[in-house]
């Protein structure tokens, strides 16, 4: 069996009033964005604000409901880090050439 | 019990004995997984945002009624199912079976309920004459369907595969055929699917709404 008592100890982590609360924090951040997409905003800016919104959604789930702020520091750093150094290397090769196509010059 | 003498022999690290995560190897499995799975959903997401800024007349087809309402309530839906799934884990590792047995089958309901709710609204965009190459609105911007279809479809594809993979885990629960620790797993891939829900519903939805 692998159920060593550190990891009984760590799954101990969290309580039923805990998660009602994320929960009631994710749907709150949900309601906002179902608000602001009404307004009039520029797209590229309401792509930044609903996507920094779903950003702390996502942080919430992870930690809370899938568990990692509970885990080994050490499981954090080989997951976090990585993925989000990819993505952001996804951003750094696709964003500027979106931004200098809509910014082209008419001709 | 033999896992408590076999830490005893192997207790430091360099020995090999002390696992450096902590967890068990399907969770490290799953979590690598969900590493490979968030990058595909975000070279998706992050191309789609790339068509959706250089493309000034892109289509806003979602009204309040059926569009918005409907994907606020897949929402809903999913988030709670979220909420079940916690609630199953924390019963699992309680060792309560039933309660587990039951958090776990309104887990699998509330999935069902989104993936029956999302092929409705499939089917009225369908009616309307949005198919993955055209789209009824602006037909000059022929990539609002691939998009919408092809992020939709991935993610109600992820949906599908869970609420199989939580009948299973379910069932093999209550036979006593599989631990806790499966059901944990099971919800770290639950939760992802409904992490993936959070950006695909502002960024197709919330981004092309009817704005009158």
């Amino acid at each position: 069996m692998h159920a060593s008592s550190e990891l009984d100890r760590n799954h101990s982590a969290g309580n039923t009033k805990l998660f009602l609360m994320v929960w009631g924090w994710l749907l709150l951040l949900t309601a906002l964005e179902i608000f602001l997409a009404y307004e009039r905003v520029e797209v590229h800016l309401m792509i930044t604000i609903l996507v920094g919104l779903s950003l702390i959604k996502s942080a919430l789930i992870v930690a809370y409901f899938m568990h990692l702020k509970f885990e080994r520091l050490g499981l954090f750093l080989t997951i976090v880090p990585a993925t989000v150094f990819c993505i952001c290397m996804m951003l750094l090769v696709f964003f500027p050439d979106s931004l200098r196509l809509t910014h082209l010059p008419q001709y | 019990m033999s896992g408590a003498e076999s830490e005893g022999i192997l207790e430091t690290p360099w020995s090999g004995g002390t696992s450096p995560y902590s967890v068990s190897s399907i969770k490290l499995g799953m979590w690598l997984f969900i590493m490979s799975d968030t990058l595909t959903f975000s070279a998706l997401l992050i191309s789609y945002a790339y068509v959706r800024m250089s493309t000034p007349d892109w289509p806003r087809p979602f009204e309040i009624w059926p569009a918005i309402a409907k994907s606020s309530l897949m929402t809903l839906v999913l988030l709670s199912s979220s909420l079940t799934m916690v609630l199953a884990v924390a019963a699992a590792h309680r060792g309560d079976v039933k309660k587990t047995v039951r958090y776990l089958i309104a887990t699998i309901v509330c999935g069902l309920a989104f993936v029956v709710i999302h092929a409705t609204e499939w089917v009225t965009l369908i009616h309307e004459g949005a198919t993955p190459w055209t789209n009824p609105w602006n037909p000059s911007v022929p990539l609002f369907g691939g998009a919408f279809f092809g992020l939709t479809g991935l993610h109600m594809l992820h949906v599908t595969i869970g609420v199989v993979y939580l009948g299973a885990i379910c069932w093999g629960f209550k036979k006593g055929k599989w631990t806790a620790e499966h059901v944990e797993v099971s919800g770290l891939y639950w939760h992802f699917v409904d992490l993936v829900w959070m950006f695909i519903f502002p960024m197709l939805y919330l981004l092309s709404v009817n704005p009158s």
